[in-house]
C-alpha cells in the first residue's frame, strides 16, 4: 500500500472491564472513501473512538499518516453522532461551524474574519450558507449532519472521521454528503465512516473495513462484498471470543501483562 | 458517660419512645429510598424534601399549630406540587430533569425559609420550634407525635412490602409491567405518595436539607452488598435504624445538638465503608481480586518457563538455577523469587541443592497453560485471521483464563489441532 | 439607603452565579452547583476557625479547594466505585454538609456562624459592616468583595468564552481537537466553588442554588443564543434581587428567601408564556 492514512496494530479496547474490540489489524489507504460496517455492536464507534484518541486502548495501537495521534491532530477531524449533542443549546449553524476553527492555541483569541470566510466556504459546499443565522434547534435531522460536516470542513483536515452521518437524513442531505465525498476524493482527501446499512455501502465507498468485534476483511470493495465474508460479519458473534469476553470482564482481568 | 448508661438502660420511657420512633423513621425512609434509587430518581427524593417546607409553614398559619396530622397534610400538598413541577417542567421545556430538579428544589425551599422567617418575625408564641424542621431534633419529639409518626412509617412499610412483586417490576422493568397489564401510573403514582410520606415523616429526626441523605445513603450502601432487591431492603433499613438509634442518643446527650447531622453522618460512615469493604463489590475487594490475579499471572508463566526450557532441551527433567530462569529475562528476581516459593508449597515444583525441577504434577498444569496458549494462537490466527506473529501477545494473557469448558469447545471447533500457527506442537494430556 | 446596599450586593452575587449557573444548566451539571454550595460548608467553618476571622484570602481559597474536592469524590464515587451518578453527588454533598453543621455546632461559640443562617445568610447585616479607611466610609465591605468576584467571573467568560462555549456543546469533539477538556471542567468547577464561598456569608447556601440556577433556567427559555441567554441571565438576577428585597421587608420575612422566591415567580411567568406561546403558534419548521 502506497499511502496509508490510519494503521491500526492489534487494537484490543475494553468497555466496562469487557472487551469490545479484539486484536484489530488493518491498514487504510490515503484518498479512499472507506466505509467501517458490520451489525450492531460490533464495536464499530468504539473504534472511530480509539482511533480518535477518545477511548484507551487495552493493548496494540493506531497510527495516522505514519505518526502518533497527537502529532497530526491538525489534519484530522472527527464528526460525531448527531445524536451526542443537544440541539437545544443556544448556538447558530455559523456559531457551531465556527468551532470547526477553534485550535488550542487560539482559544483565547477572538474569532478573526478569515475564521468566518473559512465557515462560510465550508458552509456554501454543503449548501448550508443561507441557514448560517439560523438557531440549531430549528433544523432538521439532515440539515444538522450538514451542520456538523459543515464543521469538520471548516477545519481544513486531510482525514475525516465520520460517525454514522447518514443515519435519518432526507435525500437532499445524503445528495450533498456523496457530492461532498467526490469531491474530497478528487482533492486527495480521505474519509473514513462508521454506517449502519449493508446496502447502501456499496454505491457510497471504495474501501470497506467489515467488523464484528474483530475484523472480518478490510479491503477494495470488490473483493468484499462476497457471500462468504458477509456471512461471517453478519452471522452472530463468534462465540468463543464473547465467552472469553466475558470471562475478561468477571474476573477483572487484565487483557495485557505488563 | 452516666448519660449514656442511663440511656442505653432504656429505663426513661421518653428514650424508649424516642429511640424506637426515629429507628423505624430511618428503616421507613431506607426502603422507600431503595425504589427511588433504583429508579435514578435519588436527587428527586432531595427536591421533595426540600419542598416540603413551605408546605408545612403554610399549614401552620393556616392551622395555627403545628398539629402533626395538618402538617403532614401541608408537607403532601407541596410534595406532591413540587412532584408535579419537576415533571412539567422536564415535559414542557427544553430543560432536563437536573435543573429541574434544581429550580423546584431551590424556589421551594426559599419560599420555605421566607414563609418560616415571617412566623418567627411575627412573634407568634406557638411557632417556637418551627424551625427544628430544618435540620431536625429527636428530642423534642413528644409522645403523641412519635406515635402518629412511627405509625404512618409502619404503615408505608407494611403497603411497600403488600405491592413489593408490583414495585419491584415497575423499578427494574416498566415497559415489561405494561406489557402484562399491571397498572403502571396508579402504582407510580402510589410510590410517589409513599416516598413523599416517608420524607414527611422522616423530617422529624433529620430534618428537610438533609433528609435526602436518609433516602439515598443507606441504599447505596446496601447495593454493595448485594445486588438481590430484598436483601439490599434489609440491610438499608438495617442502616436506617442504627443511624436513627445514633441519632437519638446524640440528641440525648447533647440536647442542643441538631439530630440531623449525626443520622447523616452515621449513615455515610456504614455506607463509605460499605463501598470501601463489601466482600466482592467493595473497593477492597477488587483489590485483591487483582493481586490474586497478578499472582496467578506470576505463578503459570514460571510453569511455562520450565516447560519451554525443557522442550528446547528434549529433557523436562532438568534442575535449572535460579540464575538460568532469571536469564529468560522475563521477570524481576523479587517476582521470581516469590513464584517460585508459591508454586513449591502447592507441590508443582521442588527444590534440591539450590537447584529447582518441575514435578510431575506442575509439568501436568504447565502442560496445560501451553496447550491453551497454542489452542488460542490458533484460534486467533484461523478465525479472527490474524497473522502467525501477532497472535502471541493475546494469547500470553488469555491464556489464563480459559476454562476447561471453553478448552474443549476449542478443540473442538478447531478440529483437535496438533500443531499451532508457529508450528509447535500442542500437548494434550497423555491417558494414563 | 440601606435598601440599596443590600439589593445591590444581591446583584452582584446574583449575577456571578448566574453566568456561571448558565454553563452548569447547559452541562447538564446543575445539581452539581447545588452539591458543591452545600460541600464548601465545612471548608468555610475550618477556615473561620483557623483564621479567626472572616474574609481572610487563605480561607477562600481552601475553602473553594473544597469544593474542588467535591467534584473530585463525586467522581470517585462513580467511576472507580461504579455507584450511579444521581447517588454520587448525593452522598458527597449531605456528608459533608452534615460535617459543616457539626462542625457549627460544636464550635458555636468561635465561630460567627449560626446553623440556621448558612441556610440563608444574613444579608440584612451587608450594610452594618462597612469599610472604613481613615475619615472614609466607602460603604459595606462586602459590596467591594462581591464586585470584585464579579468582575473575576466576567473576566474568565469573556477571556473564556470560547473553550467554555466548545466543550460545553460538544465535549468529544472538543477532545478531538485536542483542546484540554479538564481543564474547562475544573475551572467551571473551582469558579462555582469559590463564588459559592464568597456568597455564603451573604445569603446563605440555598440562595446560591436558586442564583445558580433559576435565572439561567429562566433565560434558556426565552433565547436560543448563548450571549442574549447570559444578558437574560443578568437581567433576572437582579429584578430577583430587588423585587425579592422588597417582599421581604413587606411581609417581613429572610431577604434571600425572598429573593429565591421571586426567581422562582419569575421561572413560573417565563414558562408559562413559552407554553401558552406554543399553544397559540405551532412551532415552524423550516426545510
Amino acid at each position: 500500500m502506497k499511502d496509508i492514512a490510519i494503521e491500526t496494530h492489534n487494537l484490543t479496547v475494553s468497555y466496562n472491564r469487557r472487551p469490545v474490540l479484539w486484536n484489530i489489524d488493518f491498514k487504510l489507504p490515503v484518498g479512499q472513501i472507506i466505509g467501517i460496517i458490520g451489525p450492531n455492536g460490533s464495536g464499530k464507534t468504539t473504534l472511530l473512538k480509539a482511533i480518535m484518541g477518545l477511548v484507551k486502548s487495552s493493548s496494540g495501537y493506531v497510527k495516522i499518516f505514519d505518526q502518533e495521534l497527537e502529532d497530526v491532530r491538525a489534519r484530522i477531524s472527527y464528526v460525531p453522532q448527531r445524536e451526542s449533542v443537544d440541539w437545544d443549546f443556544p448556538a447558530s449553524v455559523m456559531d457551531v461551524v465556527l468551532m470547526g476553527r477553534y485550535r488550542s492555541h487560539n482559544l483565547f483569541k477572538r474569532i478573526q474574519q478569515k475564521d468566518r470566510d473559512l465557515a462560510a466556504e465550508a458552509l456554501e459546499k454543503v449548501n448550508m450558507l443561507e441557514y448560517s443565522k439560523r438557531q440549531i434547534n430549528q433544523l432538521s435531522g439532515g440539515q444538522q449532519q450538514r451542520v456538523f460536516i459543515a464543521r469538520s470542513l471548516a477545519q481544513g483536515a486531510d482525514l475525516y472521521i465520520m460517525d454514522e452521518p447518514f443515519v435519518g437524513v432526507d435525500a437532499a442531505t445524503e445528495e450533498a454528503i456523496l457530492k461532498l465525498f467526490a469531491e474530497m476524493k478528487a482533492e486527495g482527501k480521505t474519509v473514513v465512516v462508521v454506517h449502519h446499512d449493508l446496502q447502501t455501502a456499496k454505491d457510497y465507498f471504495d474501501w470497506i473495513v467489515l467488523l464484528n468485534t474483530r475484523m472480518v476483511a478490510a479491503g477494495p470493495k470488490e473483493e468484499i462484498f462476497n457471500q462468504d465474508l458477509l456471512q461471517e460479519a453478519y452471522g452472530g458473534k463468534l462465540d468463543v471470543l464473547s465467552k472469553v469476553g466475558e470471562l475478561v470482564r468477571e474476573r477483572d482481568f487484565p487483557i495485557r501483562e505488563k | 458517660m452516666n448519660d449514656t448508661i442511663r440511656f442505653l438502660s432504656f429505663t426513661d420511657p421518653n428514650v424508649r419512645y424516642v429511640v424506637l420512633g426515629t429507628m423505624i423513621l430511618g428503616a421507613t425512609a431506607a426502603m422507600v429510598g431503595c425504589f427511588s434509587f433504583l429508579r435514578k430518581r435519588a436527587l428527586v427524593g432531595d427536591a421533595i424534601a426540600h419542598s416540603i417546607l413551605p408546605g408545612v409553614c403554610l399549614s401552620f398559619m393556616i392551622s395555627g399549630e403545628k398539629d402533626p396530622l395538618w402538617l403532614i397534610l401541608g408537607a403532601i400538598f407541596s410534595g406532591w406540587l413540587s412532584l408535579l413541577m419537576i415533571d412539567g417542567i422536564s415535559r414542557t421545556t427544553k430543560l432536563k430533569s437536573d435543573a429541574a430538579i434544581g429550580i423546584v428544589l431551590s424556589v421551594f425551599f426559599g419560599f420555605g425559609i421566607l414563609l418560616l422567617t415571617t412566623i418567627q418575625h411575627s412573634g407568634n408564641a406557638a411557632q417556637a420550634g418551627l424551625d427544628k424542621f430544618l435540620f431536625g431534633k429527636a428530642a423534642s419529639l413528644t409522645k403523641d407525635d412519635i406515635m402518629i409518626f412511627s405509625g404512618i412509617g409502619v404503615f408505608l412499610i407494611l403497603i411497600i412490602l403488600l405491592l413489593y412483586k408490583e414495585f419491584k417490576l415497575i423499578s427494574f422493568n416498566p415497559e415489561y409491567a405494561k406489557v402484562i397489564g399491571l397498572p403502571v401510573k396508579f402504582l407510580e403514582f402510589l410510590l410517589a405518595t409513599i416516598t413523599i410520606l416517608s420524607v414527611a415523616v422522616g423530617i422529624q429526626a433529620v430534618g428537610v436539607v438533609l433528609m435526602a441523605a436518609l433516602l439515598i445513603t443507606p441504599a447505596s450502601g446496601a447495593r454493595f452488598w448485594s445486588d438481590r432487591l430484598g436483601i439490599m431492603i434489609i440491610i438499608a433499613c438495617v442502616f436506617g435504624a442504627a443511624s436513627g438509634f445514633l441519632g437519638s442518643y446524640v440528641s440525648y446527650i447533647a440536647p442542643a445538638m441538631p439530630t440531623g447531622p449525626w443520622v447523616v453522618m452515621a449513615l455515610s460512615v456504614l455506607t463509605i465503608g460499605s463501598i470501601w469493604f463489601a466482600p466482592k463489590r467493595g473497593v477492597f475487594s477488587k483489590w485483591r481480586t487483582f493481586w490474586k490475579n497478578k499472582d496467578q499471572i506470576l505463578t503459570e508463566n514460571i510453569l511455562k518457563l520450565f516447560y519451554h526450557l525443557g522442550e528446547a532441551d528434549g529433557n523436562f527433567e532438568t534442575a535449572r538455577s535460579f540464575q538460568s530462569l532469571m536469564e529468560s529475562d522475563r521477570f524481576r528476581a523479587y517476582d521470581l523469587g516469590k513464584g517460585l516459593r508459591k508454586l513449591k508449597k502447592r507441590n508443582l515444583i521442588r527444590k534440591k541443592d539450590a537447584q529447582w525441577f518441575i514435578t510431575a504434577s506442575g509439568l501436568k498444569e504447565a502442560s496445560r497453560i501451553i496447550r491453551l496458549h497454542r489452542l488460542w494462537e490458533l484460534y486467533l490466527n484461523q478465525r479472527l485471521k490474524l497473522e502467525p506473529d501477532h497472535v502471541h501477545n493475546d494469547a500470553e494473557a488469555i491464556e489464563h483464563i480459559i476454562t476447561p469448558e471453553i478448552e474443549a469447545q476449542l478443540a473442538s471447533e478447531l478440529d483437535s489441532p496438533t500443531e499451532d500457527p508457529h508450528a509447535s506442537k500442542i500437548p494434550y494430556p497423555t491417558q494414563s | 439607603m440601606e435598601a440599596i446596599w443590600i439589593i445591590a450586593v444581591g446583584s452582584l452575587i446574583a449575577i456571578s452565579c448566574g453566568l456561571l449557573g448558565s454553563f452548569l444548566v447547559l452541562r447538564k451539571m446543575a445539581m452539581v452547583g447545588d452539591a458543591i454550595s452545600h460541600a464548601v460548608l465545612p471548608g468555610i467553618v475550618l477556615a473561620y476557625l483557623f483564621s479567626g476571622s472572616r474574609g481572610t484570602i487563605p480561607m477562600l481559597i481552601g475553602a473553594a479547594a473544597l469544593g474542588v474536592l467535591t467534584t473530585l469524590l463525586i467522581e470517585l464515587f462513580y467511576k472507580q466505585a461504579k455507584l450511579q451518578v444521581d447517588a454520587s453527588i448525593g452522598i458527597t454533598f449531605t456528608w459533608l454538609f452534615a460535617i459543616g453543621i457539626i462542625l457549627i455546632s460544636l464550635f458555636a461559640g468561635q465561630v460567627d456562624l449560626d446553623q440556621d443562617c448558612v441556610l440563608y445568610g444574613e444579608i440584612a447585616y451587608v450594610p452594618l459592616d462597612l469599610w472604613i479607611i481613615g475619615d472614609f466610609n466607602l460603604g459595606p465591605r462586602t459590596l467591594y468583595i462581591a464586585g470584585f468576584m464579579l468582575l473575576v467571573v466576567l473576566f474568565i467568560i469573556v477571556r473564556g468564552y470560547k473553550g467554555l462555549f466548545l466543550t460545553t456543546f460538544n465535549e468529544e469533539y472538543a477532545s478531538a481537537l485536542g483542546i484540554k477538556v479538564a481543564f474547562w471542567h475544573y475551572l467551571l468547577m473551582s469558579s462555582v466553588s469559590l463564588t459559592t464561598v464568597i456568597s455564603f456569608e451573604s445569603v446563605g447556601a440555598i440562595l446560591v442554588v436558586a442564583f445558580l440556577i433559576v435565572p439561567p433556567a429562566t433565560a434558556y427559555l426565552l433565547t436560543n443564543q448563548l450571549k442574549s441567554m447570559l444578558w437574560l441571565t443578568a437581567l433576572f438576577a437582579v429584578l430577583s434581587s430587588v423585587f425579592g428585597y422588597y417582599l421581604a421587608v413587606l411581609i417581613n420575612g429572610s431577604i434571600a428567601g425572598a429573593m429565591a422566591s421571586v426567581a422562582g415567580i419569575l421561572f413560573v411567568m417565563v414558562w408559562g408564556y413559552t407554553v401558552l406561546k406554543r399553544r397559540v403558534e405551532p412551532k415552524l419548521i423550516q426545510k
